[in-house]
C-alpha cells in the first residue's frame, strides 16, 4: 500500500478574504462568463445558422423575384424594404433566440446542478438571475445584429445610397430591443418556474411560436376584446416607424347582408410600448421572485 | 475569530417526511469534524441549509456567528463548500470557472492566479487548466470542484462526501487534501458515508439518524466510550464450537473481559491485556487445534458505536 504526504497549502501567498463585490457587480461580472459559455456551446452555432438560413431565403427571394412588382415595390423605398423584412423577421429571431438562450437559463441550474456551483458562493440569488438574463440578452443581441447586418447589406445593395440607413430602422431597433426584454422576462419567468430545461424550453416554445397567436386570435375575433395582455400583439409596434400612417386601433369589417362582423385591433404606441414595458418589469420580478424560493433538493 | 459553524433548531420537512428534526450542533475552533450517517439520515439536507441551497422550515443555521438564511452573503463569504457533485458550466475551463468563482468573492486578480496554481495542483489538475470542463470525467470535474471550494483558503469547509465519484487514487488524494487543510483558524465539516475516511482525516465526528443528531465527541472520546479501553478480536473456526470451549479455552486467560457469540461459528473477544493477551489467545487456540480459520481485530470503535447508535433507531 502506498501512502501520500499530505499536503500542507502554501500559507503565505494564501490570500486574506477580499471584498465581495455588490449585488450588482456581481450580476455583470456573472454575466461576463456566462455570455463566453454561450458564445462558446452549439446553441450559439444553432442560432446563427437559423438567422442565417433566414437571411439567406431572404436574399434569394429578392434577388430571384426582383424583376417581380411586388419585389419591386418593397425596395422602392427604404420603408416599404426594412417595413416587410425587418419588422417581419426581427420578432422571429428574438423568438428563437429567446427560446435558446433564455428558455433553460434558470431551469438549467436546478437540472444540470451548475447551480450548485454558483449557490455555494457568497452571492444573492438576483445577482444570478440578473447576471443570466443580462449574458442571454446579449447573446440574443448578437443574432439580432447578425440578422440587421444580412438586411443592411441586402438594403445596400438594393436601395439608393441616401435609403440604405434610415432613421427609422433605429426607431424600430429600439423598439425591438425592449420586445427582446419582454421576451426574455416571460422566458425568464416560466425557465424560474421548471426545474426541467426541457419542460421549460416546450411551454415557452409553444406559447411564443404559436400559443399567445392562437389566444390573441381567438380573443380578438370571437370575444371581441382588445388582447392588450399577450406580448405578442405588442410586437406589431415594431414596424410602425416605417408607416406614414398608423392603423386604426380598431377596425370593424361586416360580411355580406351585415353578418360575420370581424373585428381587428392594432395596439397604439404607446399601448405597444407600455406593453413591452409592463411584460418586461412584472415577468423579471416574477421570474425573480420564483428563482429566490425554488430549492436545490 | 474562532470559525464556527451552528444549527440552532434546524427543521426541514418535505410534505410528510420530515428530514431533519430540531438539529441544534455547535462546532467551533481549528478542527475536522467528521458528519456521519446512513443514506437519508439528513446529512446532505443539513450542509444545503448551511449553504442556503433549501430553505429550513424552522431554526437557523450559523456560519461565524453571522445567520446564513439572514444573510447568506456575509455568511458565506468566508467559506468554501462542495454539495453534491456540483456542475461547472461546460463550456468554460478549470482556470476560467476559477477565476469566476474568484471574482465573484472578491479576490483580486493576481490573488485569483496564484491561488488557482495552488489549488489546481493540489487537486493533480494542472495538466487540464485550459480544457473544456464539458469534456471532463466525473472525477476530473470533482476535482475541480474540491479545487473551487479552497480557492479562497477559506477558514470554515463545507464538504459533503467530497471523494464521490472518485477512483481509489482519487479518494486517497482527497483525504490527504483533507488533511492537508487542517492548520490554525480553519474548521472542516464534512459528511460521508465512508467510516475509514472520516477516521483517518478528523478529530470530532457527530452521528445523524432520522434527522436526529445521535451524539457528537472527539474520536478518542468514541473509542474510549465503547471499548473501555479494550480492544475487540473476531474469531472464526471451521466447524461450530461450544460454549464451554469458548469459556474454556478464551474467557479464562487473564487480560479477557469477555467472550460473545457471533454465530455457531464466530466469536468476538474483549481484550483489555493489550497485545500479550492477544498473543495468548492465539497460542491457545491453536494449540488446542479447534479449526481456528481466522482471529482478527474487527471492525472499528467507530464503526461499533456507529452501528450500536444506528441500530437503536430501526
Amino acid at each position: 500500500m502506498t501512502t501520500v504526504a499530505p499536503v500542507v497549502l502554501d500559507s503565505e501567498i494564501a490570500p486574506t478574504l477580499g471584498h465581495v463585490p455588490g449585488t450588482l457587480d456581481q450580476a455583470f461580472l456573472l454575466s461576463r462568463y456566462q455570455l463566453r459559455d454561450y458564445l462558446r456551446a452549439r446553441r450559439f452555432v444553432l442560432m446563427m445558422a437559423i438567422v442565417a438560413a433566414i437571411g439567406a431565403i431572404l436574399s434569394f427571394i429578392l434577388s430571384y423575384y426582383h424583376g417581380s412588382a411586388t419585389v419591386q415595390g418593397l425596395t422602392s423605398s427604404s420603408n416599404a424594404f426594412y417595413g416587410s423584412f425587418w419588422a417581419g423577421g426581427v420578432t422571429v429571431v428574438i423568438i428563437f433566440s429567446g427560446i435558446i438562450f433564455g428558455g433553460d437559463a434558470i431551469a438549467g441550474e436546478f437540472q444540470n446542478k451548475t447551480g450548485y456551483f454558483l449557490m455555494g458562493l457568497p452571492i444573492r440569488r438576483a445577482s444570478v438571475y440578473v447576471g443570466k438574463f443580462l449574458a442571454a440578452f446579449a447573446a440574443s443581441l448578437v443574432a439580432v445584429l447578425f440578422y440587421l447586418a444580412i438586411l443592411l447589406a441586402n438594403g445596400a445593395y438594393y436601395l439608393s445610397a441616401s435609403q440604405a440607413f434610415p432613421a427609422a430602422l433605429g426607431a424600430s431597433f429600439l423598439i425591438a430591443l425592449l420586445y427582446l426584454l419582454a421576451l426574455l422576462g416571460a422566458v425568464f419567468l416560466f425557465s424560474s418556474m421548471f426545474k426541467n430545461s426541457l419542460y421549460a424550453v416546450l411551454v415557452v416554445a409553444v406559447l411564443f411560436l404559436f400559443g399567445f397567436s392562437l389566444i390573441q386570435g381567438l380573443i380578438s375575433d370571437l370575444v371581441k376584446i382588445e388582447p392588450w395582455f399577450i406580448i405578442t400583439y405588442a410586437e406589431n409596434v415594431i414596424s410602425y416607424p416605417f408607416l406614414s400612417t398608423l392603423p386604426a386601433h380598431v377596425t370593424t369589417t361586416t360580411g355580406p347582408g351585415g353578418r360575420f362582423a370581424t373585428t381587428t385591433y392594432n395596439p397604439t404606441y404607446p399601448e405597444g410600448l407600455a406593453i413591452m414595458a409592463g411584460y418586461f418589469l412584472l415577468t423579471a420580478i416574477a421570474g425573480l421572485y420564483f428563482f429566490e424560493r425554488e430549492e436545490f433538493t | 475569530m474562532t470559525p464556527s459553524i451552528e444549527a440552532v433548531g434546524l427543521t426541514k420537512r418535505f410534505g410528510s417526511f420530515t428530514a431533519l428534526d430540531r438539529l441544534n450542533l455547535k462546532v467551533d475552533g481549528a478542527k475536522c469534524v467528521g458528519f456521519l450517517g446512513p443514506n437519508g439520515a439528513g446529512k446532505t439536507t443539513t450542509l444545503k441549509m448551511f449553504t442556503d441551497l433549501i430553505f429550513p422550515n424552522e431554526g437557523e443555521a450559523f456560519i461565524n456567528g453571522v445567520s446564513v438564511q439572514k444573510d447568506r452573503k456575509r455568511a458565506l463569504a468566508p467559506c468554501g463548500d462542495l454539495i453534491e457533485s456540483p456542475e461547472i458550466y461546460p463550456s468554460l475551463t478549470p482556470r476560467e470557472a476559477l477565476e469566476m468563482s474568484g471574482a465573484l468573492r472578491g479576490m483580486r486578480p493576481d490573488e485569483i492566479r496564484s491561488r488557482t496554481k495552488v489549488v489546481l495542483e493540489e487537486v493533480k489538475m494542472s495538466d487540464w487548466v485550459d480544457q473544456k470542463v464539458g469534456r471532463f470525467s466525473k472525477g476530473m470535474k470533482q476535482r475541480v470542484n474540491v479545487a473551487a471550494s479552497l480557492l479562497s483558503d477559506p477558514e470554515v469547509v463545507i464538504l459533503d462526501e467530497p471523494s464521490t465519484g472518485l477512483d481509489p487514487r482519487g479518494m486517497a488524494e482527497v483525504r490527504n487534501i483533507v488533511r492537508g487543510l487542517k492548520k490554525e483558524n480553519r474548521l472542516i465539516f464534512m459528511s460521508s458515508h465512508i467510516l475509514s475516511e472520516v477516521v483517518d482525516v478528523c478529530d470530532e465526528v457527530a452521528l445523524i439518524d432520522h434527522g436526529k443528531l445521535l451524539f457528537y465527541d472527539t474520536l478518542s472520546n468514541v473509542a474510549k466510550r465503547l471499548t473501555r479501553n479494550a480492544t475487540s478480536v473476531e474469531l472464526a473456526f471451521l466447524g461450530p464450537i461450544s460454549d464451554e470451549t469458548l469459556s474454556a479455552q478464551v474467557a479464562s486467560v487473564p487480560g479477557v473481559s469477555g467472550v460473545s457469540r457471533v454465530d455457531a461459528q464466530r466469536a468476538r473477544v474483549m481484550i483489555t491485556g493489550g497485545a500479550e493477551t492477544q498473543a495468548q489467545v492465539l497460542e491457545r487456540l491453536a494449540a488446542a487445534r479447534l479449526g481456528l480459520v481466522s482471529f482478527e481485530p474487527s471492525q472499528s470503535a467507530l464503526e461499533e458505536l456507529y452501528l450500536q447508535e444506528i441500530s437503536k433507531g430501526d
